[in-house]
């Protein structure tokens, strides 16, 4: 055997105590050729191409995660930005076409299907603009549909008018889904420099520059690196560095392993393998706890946003390594609402909101999952997501806000998404009024190093 | 398809003869074993050749699931390139 046993324990180990896990494995589809002048026919051929492509996605996800001996914990599908899609047609019932989706999502049975999306980073089209205004209803009246809206890029600058509706859009969501906390909130995602091959939702979509059908991996496992990390206690930073990087190459192996065999499979390419510290609400799958490992009393005191430069950068160093095919977000995810370390530093006082902000400057996404009050005005949304935006725009990096303003809760309550998406205390956010900058609209200029060509 | 069998539970008389009998009844070559008590854990790893099987994977897994339900201890089996992928550079 060139296999050593400590290798073969160290790996059941991951497995079975330190929740290693693929988190999901997601095909995108290209739905450019179901675009049709007739909005029923589109949605026939969406819903048609869909089930046809996914047929087999779920049973042969659970016969690869039975061979391996590894969770794959979702199965799912993400498709070209539907604006561009329903764009053509001859009706503009844009909630048809997310219902559509909703449908075929349901028939091959996979949880989550992403792509009611726009993409209007530099402006919008009149089309944008009313299929926007259609996401409150497609995601209140569907199950599974996830949206997403991309408001700015380095390259052409941030749609100011853009953020300005979003901030509406998402409070219209909340109260739209005012009887489970508000939990549609969870489903959109307003993203800066959004990538075209993100397995994970809510933000996933399959980008116009990709192929027919490709089948993208989302690894994750905060546990094994808190774990890994334990070994290494005192030691120098550049040591924990080395550390996380060696554990982030044997996890992104993992899930080439798999994504490479199920896209054989299911005979379409493998695209991406996002490596991905994305925590769950279960005890030991946290980041926050690996932040703390580190040696911070509580995540969200000074010297976190150090903390956490350090482990997303040591972990797309060990995963580039490990895969020639890293991608899309690749990096660390702090959602507060699914990681049970962040719940308890915003339930004891460690993190506050202008820290999540900061962190996001270093982080692998941005602004996640997070609860505010749900008489937030939307002018403060907008604002939350004008400042997000510019940290990634100005940063050349992927930013995102997925704010859920609990219609009917304020702070110190507690919303409850369900499953993997977790409960959150609702935090304050800031008092005074961003309502007159938010409504200038405009763009806000591409930056100075936009210009490399 | 070669695979790792792992076997971890409490030490009694015969684990290895229970787990071997199934790999025999179907045609499941074991290439290299090793067994050790380790923390006062029986623990064994085995690879095997299932290029001649005659069942399939997912009954075999449950098969040895029960086999060691039966004698108290936990036995996995998983594809070994997902090992090889995960050790080797």
């Amino acid at each position: 055997m060139t296999l050593y046993n400590s290798n073969i324990f160290e790996t059941v180990r991951m497995i079975e105590k330190e929740n290693l896990d693929i988190r999901t494995v997601t095909m995108g589809i290209s739905l450019l050729d179901t675009i049709d002048s007739s909005g029923k026919k589109s949605r026939q051929k969406i819903y048609d191409k869909i089930t046809r492509l996914a047929q087999d996605l779920v049973k042969t996800g659970n016969q690869i995660e039975t061979e391996y001996g590894i969770p794959i914990i979702n199965k799912r599908i993400s498709v070209t930005p539907m604006a561009i899609i329903a764009a053509a047609g001859d009706d503009k019932d844009f909630v048809a076409y997310a219902k559509a989706m909703d449908d075929a999502a349901k028939e091959v049975g996979v949880n989550f299907i992403g792509g009611y999306s726009a993409l209007i980073q530099k402006d919008f089209t009149s089309t944008d603009r009313d299929f926007i205004l259609s996401i409150p209803e497609a995601l209140s009246s569907t199950e599974r549909v996830c949206s997403s809206v991309n408001i700015g890029s380095t390259k052409y600058g941030i749609n100011m008018d853009g953020i300005a509706l979003m901030g509406q859009v998402i409070k219209d969501t909340a109260y739209l889904t005012r009887d489970a906390d508000s939990i549609g909130c969870a489903k959109l995602v307003v993203f800066a420099n959004a990538v075209d091959d993100n397995p994970f939702m809510a933000g996933a979509f399959h980008g116009i520059g990709q192929g027919e059908a490709v089948l993208h991996v989302g690894v994750s496992g905060p546990g094994v690196v808190k774990s890994a990390l334990e070994k290494v206690k005192g030691e120098p930073l550049h040591i924990v560095a080395e550390n996380i990087k060696k554990t982030a190459f044997k996890i992104t192996r993992a899930g080439e392993v798999v994504g490479q065999e199920v896209a054989k499979r299911l005979n379409v390419p493998f695209g991406i393998l996002d490596l991905s510290l994305a925590p769950t609400p279960e005890i030991g799958d946290s980041v926050a706890r690996i932040l703390e490992e580190m040696g911070l009393a509580g995540c969200g005191t000074h010297g976190t946003t150090a903390a956490l430069a350090l482990l997303n950068d040591a972990v797309k160093k060990g995963g580039i390594m490990a895969s020639s095919s890293v991608g899309g977000l690749s990096g660390a995810f702090i959602p507060v609402s699914e990681d049970e370390g962040m719940i308890a530093a915003v339930q004891n006082g460690s993190i506050t909101f202008d820290k999540l902000e900061a962190m996001t400057s270093v982080c692998s996404v941005g602004l996640d999952m997070i609860a505010v009050p749900g008489d937030t005005p939307a002018s403060t949304i907008s604002a939350i997501i004008a400042d997000e935006a510019a940290i990634g725009v100005i940063n050349n990096k992927t930013t995102a806000v997925r704010l859920i303003p609990v219609y009917g809760k304020s702070v110190g309550e507690m919303a409850s998404f369900g499953g993997l998406l977790g409960y959150a205390p609702i935090m304050p956010v800031n008092g005074f009024s961003s309502e007159a900058f938010i409504l200038r609209g405009g763009r806000i200029p591409a930056p100075i190093h936009s210009f490399k060509n | 398809m070669k695979a790792i069998i792992t076997v971890i539970g409490n030490d009694k008389p015969g684990i290895i003869y229970n787990v071997s009998k199934v790999l025999f009844e179907h045609t499941v070559n074991i290439q290299d074993i090793s067994q050790t008590i380790l923390q006062s854990y029986f623990t064994m790893m085995m690879l095997v050749d299932l290029t001649n099987m005659t069942t399939d994977f997912n009954a075999l897994k449950s098969t040895l699931e029960q086999a060691g339900e039966k004698n108290g201890v936990s036995i996995r089996i998983q594809r070994e390139e997902f090992f090889e992928s995960m050790h080797n550079i």
